[in-house]
């Protein structure tokens, strides 16, 4: 048996209900877009329903402290199609097992959600780290980023809590979607793919004039506290993968 | 005028590059009045040099005028460099700006000493209550004791600062009085002292009433300067197991000396830094505060500095291999965790993981344990026997021959046949 979701949260918690609603004997689970058919295996299409993820979130919320629940939506958000794989499996394994399963390390998906969420999780902090915004001429703060992992959800608390007196933007191209603070709280916003163009290649252009001082300033800051004696060139790339030196004003 | 803060900034960051203190955790001081910042317990690393350390904090002096004259130190009176100083607001500016941008983490200032102690600890504290109380800035503070000082300032910057510290500079008072006549350890004992006492004040108030403002929240820090002068290992972790025991230090840092002087007391201008032994100091430091060794175990008269091939846990476990092998199944976590190959997670998850079943070497693997290291110490549900008594020497040949050490591969001068 095939089960196909669309990918999304309430999909996979829906898919897990209708498991044990009917409780076929092999199963694989998959994301509509990663679907193809198959003559032999006979496929089931997991149709959204907010009552039977919301039963299942609440059942895992009995079964399952805070931190693994926190693992749990972190692995959901690395959108992988083995990840939801490994957590439909894991949940199959809590319901089936008295509460403290979570502790058993030698089982495999336990092993393997939490590996995803310990992923997620550090390029969430990586991207608390490596945004580097820019103030545009009319004081909005506003940085393009597109992560590994949907992050957004996690990462706006903390911006929220740390710059709350300046308006601010971060906008995941990748995922077409941002939040923009308002002194106030939090939206989410969508740009059109022009707005997006423009965010992207003219970034330097909305740049309020104060911008270039302190850029160069941090660039002067950075060259001037590296200590030549010590050069480490595996080391510093190990930290700041390459991949997200487009991020950084100092290694521009 | 953005030409003269730029030369500044560079005179003043390059002086302050030598003190490695970087954490910018154990801070968890909160934006409640919707200002700019706040602390973020575990810290941030915002980038990394090319010598790969952390940059979290805006690490500067506010003058590298000095009237100290301390062998070991770029800014001393006699060496001849271009001297600069910030006025408060420039520091501020600096500070409330790259902060914005998310540049840091936060600030790290420390200051040359002008006039005399009390004159440069009331200019820093000027900074920091500036930063406070105008701009409310509530990211995080790392701010130096100047030694001296009077009591009564230095309580004061502790209401606003996260951490403070104050650098013993070399491990032993011999070492320093070589270096720095004007100096003695007795200097950093009193102020560390305070600051300790006064924590502890305020914790107990804090249980009281739960008013109480924050006092250095982040702790204490201080620094030792390595291979500057001819200390052993031994005397080194020995000064620092004694500064964590009395004043309850978050940490200990260890910079290896880096030449910068003519001096013949010092080393020579362009030996390499002492990075292998560095490493080394910083492992031990790590296994006294997470893995419950004592540092006589570790360092003592009979081995009085560390091996350079092998790390300070592999050679404690050659040297007792009477412990070992260890049954992972039924072996107590302290012991677990004083087996090479298992760090503080690993060892964690195997304790939890065992009460459902039997751990195998797969598993083992899957959890995170470096096997082929740790496979000379224990056993498991699957483990073959052969593994049993061998020679200490043995075993660390094997387990040189496998690994790949990050330092020698560049010192071993083979020649190539083909």
């Amino acid at each position: 048996m095939i089960y196909v979701f669309d990918g999304s949260l309430e999909g996979l918690l829906t898919a897990v209900f209708e498991y044990h609603e009917r409780r076929p004997s092999k199963l694989i689970l998959t994301t509509a877009e990663c679907y193809q058919p198959d003559v032999f295996t006979p496929a089931h299409r997991v149709d959204n329903d907010p009552e039977k993820a919301d039963r299942v979130w609440k059942a895992l919320h009995r079964k399952l402290p805070a931190k693994w629940l926190r693992i749990f939506y972190c692995t959901y958000l690395s959108e992988m199609p083995e990840a939801f794989r490994d957590l439909f499996e894991f949940c199959r394994y809590i319901f089936s097992n008295p509460s403290g399963a979570t502790e058993n390390y030698g089982n495999p998906h336990v092993l393997a959600v939490a590996g995803y969420a310990r992923k997620v999780e550090r390029e969430k902090h990586r991207m608390e780290a490596f945004i580097r915004f820019q103030q545009s001429s009319d004081g909005l703060f506003y940085c393009g980023i597109d992560p590994d992992f949907n992050v957004i959800p996690l990462i706006m608390k903390h911006f929220k809590d740390r710059y709350a007196d300046q308006t601010w933007v971060i906008y995941d191209y990748k995922r077409h979607y941002g939040i923009y603070y308002n002194l106030d709280k939090v939206e989410e916003i969508y740009l059109k793919q022009e707005d997006e163009k423009n965010l992207k290649l003219q970034r330097d252009k909305i740049a309020s004039a104060q911008e270039p001082l302190y850029a160069s300033l941090w660039k002067d800051y950075f060259k001037s506290t590296n200590i030549k004696a010590r050069k480490n060139t595996k080391l510093h790339v190990r930290h700041v993968p390459r991949r997200y030196w487009k991020y950084l004003t100092e290694k521009e | 005028m953005s030409e003269r803060i730029r030369e500044k900034l560079s005179i003043l960051a390059d002086a302050a590059k030598y003190d490695v203190s970087c954490s910018s955790s154990g801070s968890k001081r909160k934006n409640d009045n919707k200002g700019l910042g706040n602390g973020h317990s575990s810290g941030i690393c915002h980038t990394y040099t090319e010598d790969g350390r952390c940059v979290s904090l805006l690490k500067i002096l506010l003058t590298n005028h000095c009237i100290f004259d301390c062998a070991y130190c770029v800014s001393r009176k006699s060496n001849d460099i271009e001297r600069a100083a910030f006025t408060v607001d420039e520091v501020v500016q600096l500070t409330m700006n790259f902060y914005r941008r998310n540049y840091i983490e936060g600030l790290f200032l420390s200051s040359g000493i002008f006039k005399n102690a009390d004159f440069t600890m009331e200019r820093l504290l000027k900074v920091v209550k500036k930063l406070r109380l105008e701009e409310r800035y509530n990211g995080y503070i790392h701010l130096k004791t100047i030694p001296g000082a009077s009591e009564e300032l230095v309580r004061e910057a502790g209401m606003y600062v996260d951490r403070m510290s104050i650098n013993l500079e070399m491990p032993t008072e011999t070492g320093l009085k070589l270096l720095a006549p004007d100096k003695s350890h007795k200097d950093v004992i009193k102020p560390l002292g305070d600051v300790q006492r006064q924590i502890i004040q305020f914790k107990e108030e804090k249980k009281v009433i739960k008013s109480v403002p924050q006092f250095v929240p982040a702790g204490q820090s201080t620094q030792m300067v390595i291979g500057a002068t001819p200390e052993t290992d031994k005397d080194i972790m020995h000064t620092a197991a004694e500064f964590y025991k009395n004043f309850s230090l978050r940490r200990v840092y260890y910079s290896g000396y880096i030449p910068i002087s003519t001096d013949n007391r010092l080393p020579l201008l362009g030996t390499q830094p002492p990075l292998i032994r560095e490493n080394r100091l910083y492992q031990t430091d790590w296994l006294m505060r997470f893995y419950g060794f004592h540092v006589n175990e570790l360092l003592n008269d009979a081995n009085p500095h560390l091996d350079v091939d092998i790390d300070p846990k592999l050679s404690w476990a050659l040297r007792n291999l009477q412990f070992f092998p260890l049954d992972i199944n039924i072996a107590s976590y302290q012991m677990i965790l004083r087996i090479p190959g298992i760090g503080v997670s690993s060892a964690r998850k195997i304790v939890q993981a065992r009460k459902f079943g039997r751990l195998r070497i797969d598993q083992l693997k899957k959890i995170g344990v470096a096997y082929n290291r740790a496979k000379y110490f224990i056993t498991c549900t699957d483990s073959p026997p052969m593994f049993r008594d061998y020679q200490a020497t043995q075993i660390k040949s094997f387990i040189l021959a496998e690994s790949q050490s990050k330092y020698l591969k560049n010192d071993i001068q083979q020649l190539n046949l083909f």
